[in-house]
């Protein structure tokens, strides 16, 4: 469990986090949804340890990131894993390189041990024979497979995810959605999304955090976000047509 | 005072430079993979040059040699003086700023924007030490691509003096063995290992602190460049004149 309390964070004088306060559930998908603007970004980087906050805390499993020694910090990290909004796959290396990565920096295994991991992970995110391309060669959805891949190859214990399907078509977005929640129950994992596509939230948003303008403005679940009356969500999530149809027959249904 | 950050944060980034090293097993490939792409790879425009510029440097002593009292040997004398010392570190150091610099920078540079640093460092690793310095570590043979620029510009030189009719090769063996300080050798080695510091990390950093997207890396890339020759040349005086006066 990640616990997170009153976390300010500033740019050059522009408060961007104004004490955010949350929790993010072992073995659920967490969702950050928010407009574009709204701190998630940051947020998720504050999490990371990627960027320093001026207040608050956060906690790894009760482990306080701020009073970790280097050395403490550096066995934290090896137990997280991150997928990138733009996948972050090191273009110098094929995709099977990219995978075996962390386990060449964070454990002593043998060649052909890493390479059977390396097999078995990229068979579990659906990826069969892509071992040797380069990444530019993979498409946007086998890119963010090979992402998830490197990230769950040293069974972390917590996983994050910025956008992990912005710029793909619905129907891969959906499968890439059902592939982190599929991994998050499997291997039992804290995972973290920040994300601002609806389809998202309706499909693995099984906790989900609002953020506006640098706070948290509502928190609950993919089932009462359909119930809240809280206006600012609403205006976010039935800003689409099709999203006002939903609602309007949640609403005739209901009554 | 802006001036005097960049210079804080150029000194802290190569102080973490050190600090928690990556794996060796890793750092040994990175160590081989950079000594391919800057030492290796820079040799054929290095050789290209030096012999080139060699041959240039003794046509034009030759040209502006025209009193009779002057021997002939000088041509070869005064193309020795300005390979070893001048030319070689100096002027390929600036080449190298050019052609290493920018890879730096650049490759750096789009590892910052596709957010591949930032994935070095959510895994704990000190991106730091995994992509500067084995950098540092493959030019300090740096040297070695010296060696054959100071070489190759006199077998140029004389090239240049043989076939060009300038003086015979007897006089221009005899010019370049006139007058030899061992000590100009070592001076020369030394401004190189300076300036082989100052070719890993200056692009490095300009690559690493960059912000922005992809036109952002090419401005940094060019800033890059400026700032390596700057610092290069100051270097150079600063150096001659501890070394040499």
């Amino acid at each position: 469990m990640i616990e997170v309390k009153n976390i300010h964070k500033s740019f050059s004088g522009v408060e961007v986090l104004k004490g955010i306060s949350t929790t993010f559930d072992k073995g659920k998908t967490n969702l950050i949804i928010g407009q574009s603007g709204s701190g998630k970004t940051v947020f998720i980087k504050c999490l990371l340890g990627l960027f320093d906050y001026e207040e608050g805390c956060i906690s790894y499993d009760g482990k306080v990131f701020s009073e970790l020694s280097e050395y403490e910090k550096r066995n934290l990290r090896a137990d997280i894993g991150m997928v990138f909004q733009g996948s972050a796959l090191f273009d110098s290396m094929s995709i099977a390189e990219n995978v075996m990565f962390p386990l060449k920096m964070f454990t002593n295994q043998s060649k052909s041990e890493m390479e059977d991991r390396v097999d078995f992970v990229l068979k579990r995110v659906n990826l069969i024979d892509a071992h040797n391309k380069m990444p530019s060669e993979a498409s946007g959805g086998m890119q963010k497979r090979v992402a998830i891949a490197r990230a769950i190859v040293n069974n972390p214990k917590y996983l994050f995810c910025d956008e992990p399907n912005s710029g793909l078509d619905p129907k891969t977005a959906i499968i890439i959605d059902n592939l982190i929640q599929e991994i998050t129950l499997e291997y039992d994992i804290t995972t973290v999304i920040n994300s601002h596509d609806m389809n998202s939230v309706m499909e693995i948003g099984e906790k989900i955090v609002f953020l506006k303008n640098g706070l948290k403005a509502w928190e609950g679940s993919k089932e009462t976000i359909f119930k809240t009356d809280n206006k600012v969500v609403t205006d976010f999530v039935y800003s689409s047509e099709l999203m006002k149809k939903v609602r309007q027959m949640y609403i005739e249904e209901k009554q | 005072m802006t001036y005097l950050n960049y210079i804080g944060a150029y000194f802290l980034m190569i102080a973490e430079m050190f600090r928690k090293p990556t794996k060796w097993s890793v750092m040994k490939q990175l160590i081989l993979k950079d000594i391919d792409d800057l030492i290796i790879g820079s040799l054929g425009i290095v050789a290209f040059i030096s012999f080139f510029v060699g041959g240039v440097v003794t046509i034009q002593t030759a040209l502006n040699i025209d009193n009779p009292l002057i021997p002939k040997y000088l041509v070869g004398f005064a193309t020795r003086q300005s390979v070893v010392l001048e030319f070689a570190p100096t002027f390929i150091s600036i080449i190298m700023a050019g052609k290493v610099g920018s890879f730096i920078t650049s490759s750096i540079g789009t590892m910052r924007v596709t957010e591949q640093i930032d994935a070095l460092e959510v895994m704990g690793i000190n991106s730091l030490n995994y992509l500067v310095f084995p950098k540092f570590i493959a030019l300090m043979l740096y040297p070695f691509v010296i060696s054959i620029a100071m070489f190759l510009g006199i077998f140029g030189g004389m090239a240049a003096c043989v076939y060009g009719g300038f003086s015979s090769l007897d006089d221009y063996i005899i010019g370049i063995q006139t007058d030899f300080t061992p000590f100009h050798i070592t001076y020369a080695f030394i401004k190189t290992l300076v300036f082989a510091f100052v070719l890993a990390t200056i692009p490095s950093y300009h690559g690493f602190y960059m912000k922005g997207g992809a036109l952002e890396v090419g401005k940094a890339s060019t800033t890059s460049f400026v700032w390596t020759s700057v610092v290069i040349i100051l270097l150079n005086y600063i150096l001659t004149q501890m070394l040499l006066s």
